[in-house]
């Protein structure tokens, strides 16, 4: 009884500070200068920005030979293991999406041993049907809770001390029907004291959204369409009344810039994906970036990459926000690696088109009009019969984020050429069985029988003037993997093979490779606990750290 | 704990009629342990904890409707009475006759006397003179090295919950376990018990932070037996008890937004 009178006592005296627990709070100052706490990672791309860029150099070009690994941490779901995980003062926070009819699994783990300190399970609605994978490419922090984007667009927040769901807001619901099947997959964004999220679901007849949230409560505060409804502009750009079902969706998170107080999001495809005929116009604003106001979701610009678009080319890519020197003078800048197969670099306050050329080989369109606009190559569009249409249906990249590099200068982009693959009136080409020789990414590794001349992935670096290639790094398979750079110049990558690489972000040089046995479909990220730098990647099913010895 | 459980299973036991003994007889304290627990995540939602928010059936009370023995019981769980809310399920028959069981050893025990309670003054108390949210934490307000009790009257009978209150270390939930590490250098730190595995510990400490620790690098370390608790029963009257009991038991979990 004396022993427990004791604890007791002692207890509440240690309880005495206990109220006042905000001072590991993440605040959103501390979201805006993640530059500050380089041993965190506290947003889907580190940083506001979206650059993937963190400043930790312990991993050197020279050192980079003695990674080893430290922990792995597996889900049981066997879907595409998409997340970057989020790290706040040395726990982790990382979530799986859900197999058909099971649960997501959201986790919090220590930094240093991958064991866990809590797991909560939520399980989506069994309509949820979302188009191209279970998947969820991560959590985002404000304060002491997390939220998560589902699919069956569900808004969720998450107490990040102990994983009880503080609530649980449907964003749109989803119904029985088989088309108009509402999800999120995106890491949602935090903006002041808002959660912003973009509603994915373009190839079965949504029409996208971007919608945003008091953190605290869940209450919806502004929605904006992606696609203009009757008399708001740009609606005429849809014939008859295509644009109610015209997709756009959005299932990459956003950048922000606070001397604007714009949130930048990309927009998918038209819908129906690969026949226009039913949707003749531009397709406004399906293929573009939107600059909203984050307080009121007004539009203030937007910039169209592909105009009445027939072969997919989502422009759902992670924005990339830069402030480089262009043409001798200081300029804030968006980069954009698009799956259209071209990289741009747009003023990011005014949405003025500053430079666009293919990365890869495009046979689409050949030049830009004085405001920026493709000129298409008469003939290039699906066909009854298939037309050869570079790049594919599933683009020169894809949704997985780039990186930028203030040290180097570069942009560094994860993709692939894919010669040899043709597009199919109204059909995806595998449905019309014609090998499109890019799969989606799986989980489990798959055999590769091609040629490089039929196709091969790689990590490019770019740079920003003129977009010329400073290098690439080739890979025998294509890559569904995003790139990370450090202040170090180490770069980070992965692909479809299983690899996990580190090169020299100066040159592209490969310092270390491990294969982990399982496609890598997500970014690589880093931090620190107790002064040692970790890399995470996940692979298969399973997250996987690394440090030196 | 152990024996606390031995003497209910007698009592229920003791209690049971002929009919009802035919499945309680094979029961161990383990599976009414396990009944309360499937009791809880499966039928209070509809039945409450204390068995008694349908109409017409107080299953602590043994009061049913169309069940007359426990076989009828383990047949109305799996099977579901067509045209009412109650559904058919797939549960094993084992699994069912640990919730009879479970029933069974409740009708056995004592209610709690505590209903004449005022939730008002019993939030009142909660939050001012009990002190109880320095601890515990309530629809996001509070502390959460205790457990949260949003959602406790779903889940807790009242007479358990008094029983928490005036006893709170007769029964500690494993989850709700308290962990203590001296560090190498001399450092103490105590929290919420999260996981233990061979070589490391993790825990929310005594200043909310997820915290963890390898073994190999602590001087001393090990579960708190005791509960970190203080017991109310001279530190509030019997009517303060009752009201903060009737508090609790109207905590069923907010409606999301």
């Amino acid at each position: 009884m004396n022993v427990r009178r004791a604890f007791v006592a002692t207890w509440v005296a240690s309880l005495a500070g206990a109220a006042v627990l905000s001072a590991q709070q993440v605040t959103w100052d501390r979201l805006q200068h993640p530059e500050k706490e380089p041993q965190n990672w506290l947003s889907y791309s580190q940083n506001l920005f979206n650059q993937r860029f963190s400043p930790l150099t312990q991993i050197t070009p020279a050192n980079a030979k003695n990674l080893e690994l430290q922990w792995v941490w597996q889900s049981k779901s066997l879907e595409k293991f998409e997340a970057t995980a989020l790290v706040v003062d040395g726990v982790l926070y990382t979530l799986q999406g859900p197999p058909a009819q099971g649960v997501y699994e959201v986790v919090a783990l220590d930094g240093a041993t991958g064991r866990p300190f809590w797991t909560v399970e939520y399980r989506p609605a069994l309509e949820a049907r979302p188009c191209c994978g279970r998947v969820s490419r991560g959590l985002a922090i404000l304060g002491d809770t997390l939220y998560m984007g589902t699919i069956d667009a569900h808004l969720v927040a998450i107490d990040a001390k102990t994983g009880k769901i503080l609530w649980d807001h449907t964003v749109e619901k989803v119904g029985d029907k088989a088309i108009e099947k509402y999800a999120i997959t995106h890491a949602p964004v935090v903006i002041k004291d808002k959660i912003v999220v973009g509603i994915a679901g373009g190839d079965l007849g949504v029409r996208g959204f971007i919608c945003a949230f008091d953190a605290k409560t869940g209450k919806e505060l502004w929605r904006t369409y992606t696609i203009p409804a009757k008399g708001e502009p740009g609606n005429e750009t849809w014939s008859g009344d295509s644009w109610k079902t015209g997709g756009a969706g959005v299932w990459n998170s956003g950048a922000y810039d606070a001397e604007t107080n714009l949130v930048f999001f990309g927009t998918g495809n038209p819908a129906p994906d690969w026949d226009g005929r039913e949707r003749l116009g531009d397709n406004l604003y399906s293929d573009s970036v939107l600059a909203l106001d984050a307080d009121t979701g007004k539009l203030k610009w937007h910039y169209q990459f592909t105009p009445h678009d027939e072969v997919d080319y989502d422009s759902t890519q992670v924005p990339v926000l830069a402030d480089i020197q262009w043409q001798g003078k200081p300029r804030k800048v968006m980069l954009w690696a698009n799956r259209n197969g071209l990289a741009y670099v747009l003023d990011r306050t005014t949405g003025e088109f500053l430079i666009g050329k293919p990365y890869v080989k495009v046979t689409w369109m050949d030049g830009f009009d004085p405001k920026g606009r493709p000129i298409r190559i008469p003939g290039q569009v699906p066909t009854l019969e298939g037309s050869l249409i570079r790049p594919h249906v599933l683009g020169a990249t894809n949704w997985a984020p780039p990186s930028f590099s203030a040290r180097t200068g570069l942009f560094y982009v994860a993709g692939w050429e894919n010669s040899g693959t043709i597009a199919v009136e109204g059909k995806f080409p595998g449905a019309a069985g014609i090998p499109n020789g890019t799969p989606m990414g799986q989980a489990t590794l798959t055999p590769n029988y091609k040629k490089e001349e039929e196709g091969f992935g790689f990590i490019r670096a770019l740079d920003p003037h003129g977009l010329t290639r400073k290098w690439e790094y080739k890979m025998n398979d294509i890559t569904w993997a995003g790139v990370m750079t450090t202040a170090s110049d180490v770069l980070f990558g992965g692909g479809k093979e299983g690899y996990l690489l580190a090169l020299d972000a100066r040159n592209g040089d490969l310092l270390w490779k491990i294969a982990l046995g399982g496609q890598i479909n997500a970014g690589p990220m880093t931090y620190a606990v107790n002064g040692k730098q970790y890399v995470t990647v996940a692979a298969g099913s399973s997250l996987f750290a690394f440090a030196t010895r | 704990m152990h024996a606390y459980k031995l003497r209910l299973l007698a009592i229920a036991l003791a209690l049971t009629g002929t009919g009802a003994a035919l499945v309680a007889q094979h029961n161990t304290a383990q599976d009414i342990d396990d009944g309360g627990r499937v009791y809880r995540n499966t039928c209070a939602n509809c039945h409450g904890p204390d068995g008694n928010e349908v109409a017409g059936i107080d299953l602590g009370r043994s009061v049913f409707k169309r069940a007359k023995t426990d076989q009828d019981l383990v047949q109305i769980i799996r099977s579901g009475v067509p045209g009412t809310g109650m559904p058919a399920s797939d549960m094993p028959v084992a699994q069912a006759e640990q919730i009879v069981a479970y029933l069974r050893s409740v009708a056995a025990s004592k209610r709690s006397a505590t209903a004449s309670g005022d939730v008002d003054r019993g939030n009142g108390l909660f939050h001012g003179k009990g002190a109880c949210a320095t601890c515990h934490r309530v629809d996001g307000v509070g502390a959460r090295l205790g457990p949260d009790l949003s959602e406790i009257g779903r889940l807790r009978r009242a007479i358990e919950l008094e029983t928490s209150l005036v006893d709170p270390g007769k029964e500690i939930l494993y989850t709700n376990r308290m962990y203590k590490v001296v560090t190498k250098d001399g450092v103490t730190v105590t929290g919420h018990l999260l996981n233990l595995d061979s070589f490391t510990v993790q825990m929310l400490d005594t200043k909310e932070q997820l915290r963890s620790f390898e073994k190999a690098n602590l001087r001393d370390y090990g579960i708190v037996d005791v509960s970190p608790m203080p017991s109310y029963k001279e530190k509030l009257n019997a009517q303060e008890l009752a009201d903060v009991v009737s508090y609790l038991v109207s905590l069923k979990g907010k409606v999301t937004p």
